[in-house]
């Protein structure tokens, strides 16, 4: 039962991290109908700038709150610069920038620090709450919950995020009540970005630091976004946990599978979800009259 | 009277196809006008060129100042409101948050407050669906919806778009009269495009006719009115 419980609980703390990952591409998704596979790289590289800003001796939370604010700036920059001037391209032509940005980060990452593996400090004190769940997991927990809790005040209780989800639901009535679409989708990015950052930033301490660290990450990231919804932030949150919890749980009981599978298991929910129920868990198909 | 809208030799393209030929028209301050029109004359393109959502060629001025090739958000903060053909609808966001996006733009958050309260006045059945997911409402609500969402803008151009499209008789009435009002207390200048002629003249003070994508006919409402070939075709009778 202990460790059913332990299981668990330190699936529900890799599985925030696969939501943070998941919102990500769900809130590029809704606001863009794009996939942004460099969405992971992006992650890894900020946490590669939050190691560079430890490193440089800056208290950790400073470095947090940093990387972050970059995070930000940098991914509304590729928005600004980069997809703006291609809005009209296809959908192809999206796909081979993403995948661009992918190696780019990627090598970039692999040029400025090696792709030797470097340890990655956690904030929170070693050891555990009575044997059951660490307190990086915990604190993991918390950091997302807050984060989570943030970006669904702004988007639910500000200007401007109701500006986002009405840029993001259609674009042309937007411009019609004067929303500026493209700072949206600038903005979009951002957020996505700091989502993105914050999950590495939570997960470095436990895979290392390394330019690959993020490829298993994202694939889960996706399982969660596909279980819950892609267009659904709420279905992101509760199919990353839902994942994070599924994979730890088979890992440990299903022998045939053990960590060597693990993997495998995320792309096997999203084969079962695509059959059993396309539009996810919470995927909503929006009501329309005519 | 001064011109709030110039429009001279205007062309309007949805890709090679060209819609619209060379119109002129103005619209006086605070007045109402009406462009009428057969399917596919070009009255939709028209409002749609004048806030930048298609393609055009000529020029286009707003109180003096020149708009044409400003993106539509801009024009839109220049105080052009604009309900759509089709209405628009944030389909997904309640009643309540499709109206206060029409006032996004603005930063008198008393001024919304109260004129989301004036919009309830005078659409009740806004009030009862306010918590309503907008896209679950009647075409009629929607359209109520539309226009009330553009009024939050406290514009200085109103456009129209077939307002009465898919409203009860009983609700066109009720509607133009609330545009009548809006335009007499708050000066808000209008151009209107309703496939209902006689409806159209009747609020309009000037009209226009348009004729696959040229202006064939102008003058005051009257005139236009009492215009034989306008009465045979559009009016019948």
């Amino acid at each position: 039962m202990d460790l059913f419980l332990q299981l668990v609980l330190s699936g529900l703390a890799t599985g925030c991290i696969y939501a943070c990952l998941a919102l990500a591409v769900v809130t590029i998704h809704t606001t863009s109908g794009q996939v942004n596979f460099a969405q992971g790289e992006m992650a890894m590289f900020s946490a590669y700038i939050a190691w560079s800003l430890i490193d440089l001796g800056l208290p950790y939370w400073l470095a947090f709150i940093l990387t972050l604010a970059v995070s930000f700036l940098g991914a509304a920059m590729i928005q600004i610069f980069l997809l703006r001037p291609m809005a009209q391209a296809s959908i192809l032509s999206h796909v081979i920038v993403f995948l661009g940005l992918f190696t780019i980060f990627n090598s970039t990452a692999g040029w400025i620090w090696s792709f030797t593996i470097k340890p990655f400090p956690s904030p929170f004190p070693e050891g555990s709450v009575m044997g059951l769940i660490g307190f990086h997991e915990l604190g993991v927990l918390g950091v997302v919950l807050v984060l989570l809790a943030a970006v669904y005040a702004f988007l639910n209780f500000t200007p401007v995020g109701l500006a986002m989800r009405a840029a993001a639901e259609n674009p042309t009535s937007a411009r019609l009540v004067g929303i500026r679409v493209g700072r949206m989708l600038a903005l979009g990015w951002g957020l996505a970005a700091v989502m993105g950052a914050a999950a590495g930033m939570m997960i470095a301490p436990v895979v290392y630091l390394e330019p690959n660290m993020m490829a298993g990450i994202l694939l889960y990231g996706f399982a969660a976004a596909v279980v819950g919804g892609i267009d659904s932030p709420a279905g992101a949150v509760a199919g990353g946990i839902l994942v994070g919890v599924i994979e730890n749980l088979a890992g440990a009981y299903l022998p045939f599978i053990g960590n060597e599978l693990k993997l495998s298991t995320a792309l096997l929910v999203i084969v079962i979800v695509l059959l059993v129920k396309p539009s996810g868990l919470f995927g909503r198909t929006a009501v329309n009259r005519v | 009277m001064t011109h709030l809208l110039e429009v001279n030799d205007l062309h309007a393209y949805y890709g090679p196809t060209h819609v619209l030929s060379g119109i002129h028209f103005s619209l006086n301050k605070g007045g109402i006008t009406t462009i009428l029109g057969a399917n596919g004359a070009g009255k939709t393109t028209t409002l749609r060129a004048l806030c930048g959502m298609v393609t055009t060629k000529g020029q286009i001025s707003l109180d003096g100042r020149r708009i044409d090739g400003s993106a539509c958000e801009e024009i839109v903060r220049m105080g052009v409101a604009h309900v759509p053909e089709g209405r628009g609808t944030f389909a997904a966001l309640t009643t309540e948050e499709n109206l206060k996006l029409g006032a996004v733009t603005r930063r008198d958050k008393h001024g919304v407050t109260q004129d989301l309260e004036h919009m309830y006045s005078l659409f009740p059945r806004l009030k009862e669906r306010r918590k309503q997911q907008a896209g679950t409402l009647s075409g009629g609500e929607q359209q109520m919806l539309a226009v009330a969402r553009a009024l939050m803008l406290r514009p200085n151009l109103l456009l129209l778009d077939e307002p009465s499209f898919g409203l009860a008789p009983l609700i066109v009435a009720e509607l133009f009269e609330i545009l009548g009002r809006i335009n007499r207390e708050d000066g808000v200048s209008m151009l209107l495009v309703e496939q209902n002629a006689e409806l159209a003249l009747d609020l309009a003070s000037h009209a226009y006719l348009l004729e696959t994508g040229k202006v064939v006919l102008s003058g005051s409402a009257e005139e236009i009115q009492e215009h034989d070939q306008v009465r045979r075709t559009y009016l019948g009778y």
